[in-house]
Protein backbone atom coordinates (compact mmCIF):
# COMPACT_ATOMS: atom_id res chain seq x y z
CA UNK A 1 0.00 0.00 0.00
CA UNK A 2 2.77 2.39 0.93
CA UNK A 3 6.36 2.14 -0.20
CA UNK A 4 7.81 4.15 2.67
CA UNK A 5 10.28 1.97 4.58
CA UNK A 6 9.90 1.49 8.30
CA UNK A 7 12.63 1.90 10.87
CA UNK A 8 12.97 -1.84 11.51
CA UNK A 9 13.54 -2.52 7.80
CA UNK A 10 16.37 0.01 7.65
CA UNK A 11 17.80 -1.17 10.99
CA UNK A 12 17.46 2.25 12.55
CA UNK A 13 15.62 3.51 15.62
CA UNK A 14 14.33 7.02 16.31
CA UNK A 15 15.03 8.54 19.73
CA UNK A 16 11.80 9.22 21.69
CA UNK A 17 13.20 12.31 23.33
CA UNK A 18 15.15 14.20 20.65
CA UNK A 19 14.11 12.55 17.39
CA UNK A 20 17.64 11.63 16.26
CA UNK A 21 17.72 8.61 13.96
CA UNK A 22 20.29 6.11 15.30
CA UNK A 23 21.63 2.81 14.05
CA UNK A 24 19.69 -0.04 15.69
CA UNK A 25 22.19 -1.75 17.99
CA UNK A 26 19.55 -3.12 20.36
CA UNK A 27 19.92 -6.72 19.16
CA UNK A 28 22.79 -7.78 21.41
CA UNK A 29 21.38 -6.01 24.44
CA UNK A 30 20.18 -8.32 27.18
CA UNK A 31 16.93 -7.76 29.00
CA UNK A 32 17.31 -4.85 31.39
CA UNK A 33 20.34 -3.53 29.52
CA UNK A 34 20.12 -0.16 27.82
CA UNK A 35 21.39 1.65 24.79
CA UNK A 36 21.36 5.43 25.06
CA UNK A 37 20.88 8.07 22.40
CA UNK A 38 24.31 9.53 21.63
CA UNK A 39 22.85 13.03 21.34
CA UNK A 40 20.47 13.46 24.29
CA UNK A 41 21.22 10.45 26.49
CA UNK A 42 17.66 9.07 26.63
CA UNK A 43 17.25 5.28 26.48
CA UNK A 44 16.51 4.00 22.97
CA UNK A 45 13.61 1.59 22.39
CA UNK A 46 12.13 0.09 19.27
CA UNK A 47 8.78 0.07 21.07
CA UNK A 48 7.98 1.36 24.52
CA UNK A 49 8.64 -1.64 26.79
CA UNK A 50 5.55 -3.16 28.41
CA UNK A 51 3.40 -0.71 26.48
CA UNK A 52 0.16 -2.68 26.16
CA UNK A 53 0.20 -4.27 29.63
CA UNK A 54 0.92 -1.00 31.42
CA UNK A 55 -1.61 0.94 29.36
CA UNK A 56 -4.27 -1.68 30.20
CA UNK A 57 -3.43 -1.51 33.90
CA UNK A 58 -3.67 2.28 33.98
CA UNK A 59 -6.86 2.24 31.95
CA UNK A 60 -8.57 -0.27 34.25
CA UNK A 61 -7.49 1.73 37.32
CA UNK A 62 -8.95 4.87 35.75
CA UNK A 63 -12.18 3.05 34.96
CA UNK A 64 -12.49 1.94 38.59
CA UNK A 65 -11.93 5.48 39.91
CA UNK A 66 -14.42 6.84 37.37
CA UNK A 67 -17.28 5.34 39.42
CA UNK A 68 -16.66 7.25 42.68
CA UNK A 69 -15.73 10.34 40.62
CA UNK A 70 -19.29 10.40 39.29
CA UNK A 71 -21.20 9.09 42.29
CA UNK A 72 -19.55 11.07 45.07
CA UNK A 73 -20.06 14.83 45.42
CA UNK A 74 -17.37 17.08 43.96
CA UNK A 75 -18.44 20.26 45.66
CA UNK A 76 -20.34 21.49 48.71
CA UNK A 77 -22.21 24.75 48.23
CA UNK A 78 -23.81 26.76 50.98
CA UNK A 79 -25.38 30.02 49.88
CA UNK A 80 -27.38 32.24 52.25
CA UNK A 81 -27.92 29.39 54.65
CA UNK A 82 -29.01 26.78 52.08
CA UNK A 83 -26.43 24.09 51.61
CA UNK A 84 -25.99 20.98 49.50
CA UNK A 85 -23.58 18.66 47.75
CA UNK A 86 -23.32 18.50 44.00
CA UNK A 87 -21.90 15.85 41.70
CA UNK A 88 -20.53 16.40 38.20
CA UNK A 89 -23.79 15.40 36.52
CA UNK A 90 -25.92 17.50 38.87
CA UNK A 91 -23.77 20.48 37.92
CA UNK A 92 -24.41 19.83 34.22
CA UNK A 93 -28.16 19.39 34.84
CA UNK A 94 -28.23 22.59 36.89
CA UNK A 95 -26.79 24.63 34.03
CA UNK A 96 -29.12 22.94 31.53
CA UNK A 97 -32.24 23.67 33.61
CA UNK A 98 -31.06 27.23 34.18
CA UNK A 99 -31.00 27.76 30.43
CA UNK A 100 -27.18 27.91 30.08
CA UNK A 101 -27.09 25.23 27.40
CA UNK A 102 -23.67 26.15 26.04
CA UNK A 103 -21.97 25.89 29.45
CA UNK A 104 -23.83 22.69 30.27
CA UNK A 105 -22.55 21.28 27.00
CA UNK A 106 -18.95 22.38 27.62
CA UNK A 107 -18.89 20.72 31.06
CA UNK A 108 -20.63 17.62 29.73
CA UNK A 109 -18.12 17.23 26.91
CA UNK A 110 -15.07 17.84 29.12
CA UNK A 111 -16.17 15.77 32.13
CA UNK A 112 -18.32 12.99 30.70
CA UNK A 113 -17.85 12.65 26.95
CA UNK A 114 -14.04 13.02 26.84
CA UNK A 115 -13.31 10.41 29.56
CA UNK A 116 -15.80 7.95 28.03
CA UNK A 117 -14.38 8.43 24.53
CA UNK A 118 -10.91 7.87 25.98
CA UNK A 119 -11.93 4.64 27.71
CA UNK A 120 -13.56 3.25 24.57
CA UNK A 121 -10.90 4.41 22.11
CA UNK A 122 -7.93 3.30 24.14
CA UNK A 123 -9.60 -0.03 24.89
CA UNK A 124 -10.21 -0.51 21.17
CA UNK A 125 -6.64 0.46 20.24
CA UNK A 126 -5.17 -1.86 22.87
CA UNK A 127 -7.33 -4.81 21.86
CA UNK A 128 -6.74 -4.41 18.12
CA UNK A 129 -3.01 -3.81 18.49
CA UNK A 130 -2.54 -6.88 20.61
CA UNK A 131 -4.26 -8.96 17.95
CA UNK A 132 -2.14 -7.30 15.26
CA UNK A 133 -5.26 -6.26 13.37
CA UNK A 134 -4.69 -4.67 9.96
CA UNK A 135 -8.11 -3.07 9.63
CA UNK A 136 -8.50 0.72 9.40
CA UNK A 137 -5.03 1.40 10.66
CA UNK A 138 -4.89 4.97 9.42
CA UNK A 139 -8.19 5.69 11.16
CA UNK A 140 -6.96 4.11 14.38
CA UNK A 141 -3.80 6.22 14.18
CA UNK A 142 -6.08 9.25 13.85
CA UNK A 143 -8.08 8.13 16.89
CA UNK A 144 -4.91 7.94 18.92
CA UNK A 145 -3.92 11.47 17.94
CA UNK A 146 -7.44 12.60 18.86
CA UNK A 147 -7.36 11.23 22.40
CA UNK A 148 -3.85 12.60 22.84
CA UNK A 149 -5.18 16.01 21.83
CA UNK A 150 -8.41 16.15 23.86
CA UNK A 151 -7.40 14.05 26.88
CA UNK A 152 -6.35 16.77 29.27
CA UNK A 153 -9.51 18.86 28.82
CA UNK A 154 -11.18 16.72 31.49
CA UNK A 155 -9.12 18.65 34.03
CA UNK A 156 -11.68 21.42 33.49
CA UNK A 157 -13.90 20.47 36.40
CA UNK A 158 -10.97 20.44 38.82
CA UNK A 159 -10.12 24.01 37.79
CA UNK A 160 -13.75 25.11 38.13
CA UNK A 161 -14.08 23.66 41.63
CA UNK A 162 -10.76 25.23 42.65
CA UNK A 163 -11.62 28.73 41.38
CA UNK A 164 -15.15 28.66 42.78
CA UNK A 165 -14.04 27.47 46.21
CA UNK A 166 -11.26 30.08 46.30
CA UNK A 167 -13.77 32.83 45.52
CA UNK A 168 -16.76 32.01 47.68
CA UNK A 169 -15.39 32.19 51.20
CA UNK A 170 -17.69 34.30 53.36
CA UNK A 171 -17.64 32.24 56.55
CA UNK A 172 -21.16 31.82 57.88
CA UNK A 173 -22.82 33.66 55.02
CA UNK A 174 -21.78 31.56 52.06
CA UNK A 175 -19.15 28.95 51.41
CA UNK A 176 -18.11 26.56 48.68
CA UNK A 177 -15.79 23.67 49.46
CA UNK A 178 -14.28 20.88 47.36
CA UNK A 179 -15.45 17.35 48.12
CA UNK A 180 -13.84 13.92 47.71
CA UNK A 181 -15.32 13.24 44.24
CA UNK A 182 -13.00 15.81 42.68
CA UNK A 183 -9.99 13.85 43.96
CA UNK A 184 -11.18 10.72 42.15
CA UNK A 185 -11.94 12.77 39.09
CA UNK A 186 -8.45 14.24 39.05
CA UNK A 187 -7.04 10.72 39.38
CA UNK A 188 -9.11 9.53 36.41
CA UNK A 189 -7.72 12.35 34.25
CA UNK A 190 -4.12 11.65 35.26
CA UNK A 191 -4.42 7.87 34.88
CA UNK A 192 -6.03 8.10 31.43
CA UNK A 193 -3.35 10.55 30.32
CA UNK A 194 -0.63 8.17 31.55
CA UNK A 195 -2.36 5.25 29.81
CA UNK A 196 -2.43 7.22 26.54
CA UNK A 197 1.28 8.01 26.92
CA UNK A 198 2.19 4.40 27.68
CA UNK A 199 0.45 3.12 24.57
CA UNK A 200 2.87 3.03 21.67
CA UNK A 201 1.01 4.10 18.49
CA UNK A 202 3.63 2.34 16.35
CA UNK A 203 2.10 -0.96 17.51
CA UNK A 204 -0.90 -0.15 15.30
CA UNK A 205 1.36 -0.56 12.26
CA UNK A 206 3.24 -3.66 13.33
CA UNK A 207 2.52 -7.09 11.89
CA UNK A 208 2.76 -5.62 8.41
CA UNK A 209 4.68 -8.57 7.02
CA UNK A 210 8.07 -6.98 7.51
CA UNK B 1 26.89 4.10 17.00
CA UNK B 2 26.07 5.59 13.61
CA UNK B 3 23.49 8.36 13.47
CA UNK B 4 21.65 9.70 10.44
CA UNK B 5 20.94 13.41 10.59
CA UNK B 6 19.46 13.38 7.08
CA UNK B 7 16.70 10.96 8.08
CA UNK B 8 13.54 11.47 10.09
CA UNK B 9 11.39 8.77 11.70
CA UNK B 10 7.66 9.27 12.25
CA UNK B 11 7.17 8.86 15.99
CA UNK B 12 3.65 7.51 15.45
CA UNK B 13 4.33 4.71 12.98
CA UNK B 14 8.12 4.37 12.49
CA UNK B 15 8.10 5.31 8.78
CA UNK B 16 11.47 6.63 7.68
CA UNK B 17 11.79 9.70 5.46
CA UNK B 18 14.63 11.74 4.09
CA UNK B 19 14.61 15.29 5.43
CA UNK B 20 13.47 17.86 2.90
CA UNK B 21 13.78 21.61 3.27
CA UNK B 22 10.47 23.07 4.41
CA UNK B 23 9.17 26.45 3.25
CA UNK B 24 8.28 28.82 6.14
CA UNK B 25 4.99 27.97 7.81
CA UNK B 26 4.78 24.56 6.17
CA UNK B 27 4.43 21.19 7.90
CA UNK B 28 5.49 17.76 6.69
CA UNK B 29 2.99 14.96 7.25
CA UNK B 30 3.63 11.25 7.38
CA UNK B 31 2.24 9.51 4.30
CA UNK B 32 1.50 6.30 6.20
CA UNK B 33 -0.30 7.43 9.37
CA UNK B 34 -0.99 11.12 8.74
CA UNK B 35 0.83 12.47 11.82
CA UNK B 36 2.84 15.66 11.53
CA UNK B 37 6.52 14.83 11.04
CA UNK B 38 7.90 18.29 11.60
CA UNK B 39 7.06 21.92 11.09
CA UNK B 40 9.08 24.87 9.89
CA UNK B 41 8.63 26.78 13.13
CA UNK B 42 9.69 30.14 14.46
CA UNK B 43 13.18 31.50 13.98
CA UNK B 44 15.24 31.90 17.14
CA UNK B 45 14.78 35.67 17.52
CA UNK B 46 10.99 35.48 17.39
CA UNK B 47 10.97 32.35 19.50
CA UNK B 48 12.97 34.05 22.27
CA UNK B 49 10.93 37.25 22.02
CA UNK B 50 7.67 35.31 22.42
CA UNK B 51 9.18 33.37 25.32
CA UNK B 52 9.99 36.62 27.12
CA UNK B 53 6.46 37.87 26.39
CA UNK B 54 5.14 34.62 27.87
CA UNK B 55 7.27 35.20 30.96
CA UNK B 56 5.69 38.64 31.46
CA UNK B 57 2.17 37.25 30.90
CA UNK B 58 2.97 34.46 33.36
CA UNK B 59 3.97 36.91 36.10
CA UNK B 60 0.83 39.03 35.58
CA UNK B 61 -1.40 35.94 35.47
CA UNK B 62 0.01 34.73 38.77
CA UNK B 63 0.19 38.03 40.65
CA UNK B 64 -3.10 39.64 39.62
CA UNK B 65 -6.52 38.28 40.52
CA UNK B 66 -8.25 36.37 37.72
CA UNK B 67 -11.78 36.87 39.07
CA UNK B 68 -13.31 39.36 41.49
CA UNK B 69 -16.66 38.89 43.21
CA UNK B 70 -18.75 40.89 45.57
CA UNK B 71 -21.43 39.56 47.88
CA UNK B 72 -23.66 41.98 49.71
CA UNK B 73 -20.91 44.55 49.54
CA UNK B 74 -18.13 42.20 50.73
CA UNK B 75 -15.50 41.82 47.99
CA UNK B 76 -13.29 38.81 47.37
CA UNK B 77 -10.92 37.82 44.62
CA UNK B 78 -9.05 34.73 43.44
CA UNK B 79 -5.60 34.34 41.92
CA UNK B 80 -4.31 31.13 40.36
CA UNK B 81 -2.32 30.38 43.51
CA UNK B 82 -5.32 30.96 45.74
CA UNK B 83 -7.39 28.62 43.56
CA UNK B 84 -4.86 25.82 43.87
CA UNK B 85 -4.57 26.49 47.60
CA UNK B 86 -8.37 26.31 47.97
CA UNK B 87 -8.18 22.64 46.97
CA UNK B 88 -5.37 22.03 49.43
CA UNK B 89 -7.67 22.11 52.45
CA UNK B 90 -9.21 19.16 54.16
CA UNK B 91 -8.73 15.46 53.48
CA UNK B 92 -8.40 15.75 49.70
CA UNK B 93 -5.47 18.17 49.74
CA UNK B 94 -3.43 16.03 47.35
CA UNK B 95 -5.62 16.97 44.37
CA UNK B 96 -4.16 20.47 44.65
CA UNK B 97 -0.78 19.10 43.58
CA UNK B 98 -1.63 18.11 39.97
CA UNK B 99 -3.62 21.31 39.58
CA UNK B 100 -0.80 23.55 40.81
CA UNK B 101 1.62 21.59 38.61
CA UNK B 102 -0.43 21.82 35.44
CA UNK B 103 -1.46 25.47 35.62
CA UNK B 104 1.51 27.05 37.44
CA UNK B 105 4.64 24.93 37.84
CA UNK B 106 4.78 23.27 34.39
CA UNK B 107 4.20 26.52 32.41
CA UNK B 108 6.82 28.20 34.62
CA UNK B 109 9.36 25.46 33.91
CA UNK B 110 8.57 25.49 30.19
CA UNK B 111 9.11 29.24 29.92
CA UNK B 112 12.22 29.20 32.09
CA UNK B 113 13.86 26.27 30.30
CA UNK B 114 13.04 27.66 26.87
CA UNK B 115 14.40 31.10 27.74
CA UNK B 116 17.60 29.42 28.98
CA UNK B 117 18.20 27.23 25.92
CA UNK B 118 17.02 29.85 23.41
CA UNK B 119 19.21 32.62 24.82
CA UNK B 120 22.24 30.36 24.40
CA UNK B 121 21.08 29.06 21.01
CA UNK B 122 20.94 32.63 19.70
CA UNK B 123 24.58 32.97 20.63
CA UNK B 124 25.20 29.86 18.53
CA UNK B 125 25.89 27.36 21.31
CA UNK B 126 24.15 24.76 23.41
CA UNK B 127 23.30 25.93 26.90
CA UNK B 128 24.83 24.17 29.91
CA UNK B 129 22.44 21.34 30.76
CA UNK B 130 20.97 21.47 27.24
CA UNK B 131 20.21 17.73 26.96
CA UNK B 132 18.35 17.39 30.32
CA UNK B 133 16.53 20.67 29.67
CA UNK B 134 15.33 19.46 26.28
CA UNK B 135 14.26 16.08 27.60
CA UNK B 136 12.36 17.79 30.41
CA UNK B 137 10.61 20.08 27.90
CA UNK B 138 9.41 17.05 25.93
CA UNK B 139 8.27 15.37 29.16
CA UNK B 140 6.43 18.45 30.46
CA UNK B 141 4.50 19.36 27.33
CA UNK B 142 1.42 17.12 27.83
CA UNK B 143 1.02 18.36 31.41
CA UNK B 144 0.82 22.04 30.57
CA UNK B 145 -2.84 23.04 30.89
CA UNK B 146 -3.07 26.81 30.57
CA UNK B 147 -5.92 26.57 28.04
CA UNK B 148 -7.93 24.27 30.32
CA UNK B 149 -7.27 26.70 33.15
CA UNK B 150 -8.65 29.62 31.12
CA UNK B 151 -11.82 27.75 30.16
CA UNK B 152 -12.21 26.63 33.80
CA UNK B 153 -12.06 30.21 35.02
CA UNK B 154 -14.68 31.25 32.46
CA UNK B 155 -16.99 28.40 33.50
CA UNK B 156 -16.50 29.36 37.17
CA UNK B 157 -17.46 32.96 36.29
CA UNK B 158 -20.58 31.71 34.51
CA UNK B 159 -21.45 29.46 37.44
CA UNK B 160 -21.32 32.28 39.96
CA UNK B 161 -22.75 35.06 37.81
CA UNK B 162 -26.31 33.91 38.63
CA UNK B 163 -25.71 34.32 42.33
CA UNK B 164 -23.20 37.11 42.81
CA UNK B 165 -21.58 40.07 41.16
CA UNK B 166 -18.64 38.69 39.22
CA UNK B 167 -16.00 40.65 37.29
CA UNK B 168 -12.95 39.38 35.40
CA UNK B 169 -9.61 40.56 36.82
CA UNK B 170 -6.44 41.51 34.93
CA UNK B 171 -5.06 38.04 35.61
CA UNK B 172 -7.72 36.60 33.30
CA UNK B 173 -6.49 38.59 30.28
CA UNK B 174 -2.92 37.65 31.12
CA UNK B 175 -3.94 33.97 31.30
CA UNK B 176 -5.53 34.28 27.86
CA UNK B 177 -2.33 35.80 26.49
CA UNK B 178 -0.23 33.17 28.23
CA UNK B 179 -2.35 30.42 26.68
CA UNK B 180 -1.68 31.71 23.16
CA UNK B 181 2.03 32.25 23.82
CA UNK B 182 2.70 28.88 25.48
CA UNK B 183 0.96 27.16 22.56
CA UNK B 184 3.28 28.98 20.17
CA UNK B 185 6.57 28.48 22.00
CA UNK B 186 6.30 25.11 23.75
CA UNK B 187 4.62 22.82 21.22
CA UNK B 188 5.92 19.60 19.73
CA UNK B 189 8.48 21.45 17.66
CA UNK B 190 10.93 22.05 20.53
CA UNK B 191 12.97 19.12 19.20
CA UNK B 192 13.98 21.43 16.36
CA UNK B 193 16.36 23.12 18.78
CA UNK B 194 18.59 20.06 18.58
CA UNK B 195 19.11 20.67 14.88
CA UNK B 196 19.32 24.45 15.22
CA UNK B 197 22.13 24.15 17.76
CA UNK B 198 23.98 21.37 15.94
CA UNK B 199 27.66 22.37 15.92
CA UNK B 200 28.39 23.94 12.56
CA UNK B 201 24.77 24.77 11.80
CA UNK B 202 23.49 28.17 10.76
CA UNK B 203 22.96 30.07 14.04
CA UNK B 204 20.44 32.54 12.61
CA UNK B 205 17.83 29.86 13.13
CA UNK B 206 16.54 29.43 9.62
CA UNK B 207 15.56 25.86 8.94
CA UNK B 208 18.29 23.75 7.42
Amino acid sequence: MNGTPRASQLRVVGCHACGLVCEDTLDGVERGGRVHCPRCGAALHRRRPGSITQAWALLVAALIFYVPANVLPVMYTSLFGRGGDSTIMSGVIGFWRGGSYAIALVIFIASVAVPCVKFLTLGLLLATSRRGSRRARRERAGLYRLIELVGYWSMLDVVVVAVVSALVKFQALSDIEPRIGILFFGLVVILTMLATMRFDPRLIWDGDGE
Amino acid sequence: MKTFSDLIVCEHCDSVYRRQPLPPGAAARCGRCGAILRRAGLDLDRWLALTLAAAIAFVIANVCPVVRISMQGIPNEATLWKSAAALAQGPIACVAVPLALSIIVVPFLQIGLLAWVLAHARAGRRAPGFAPAMRLLVLLRPWSMVEVCLLGILVAVAKLSHLLQVAPGPGLWATAGLMALVTLIANRDVQRLWDLTEPGSNPSGTEA
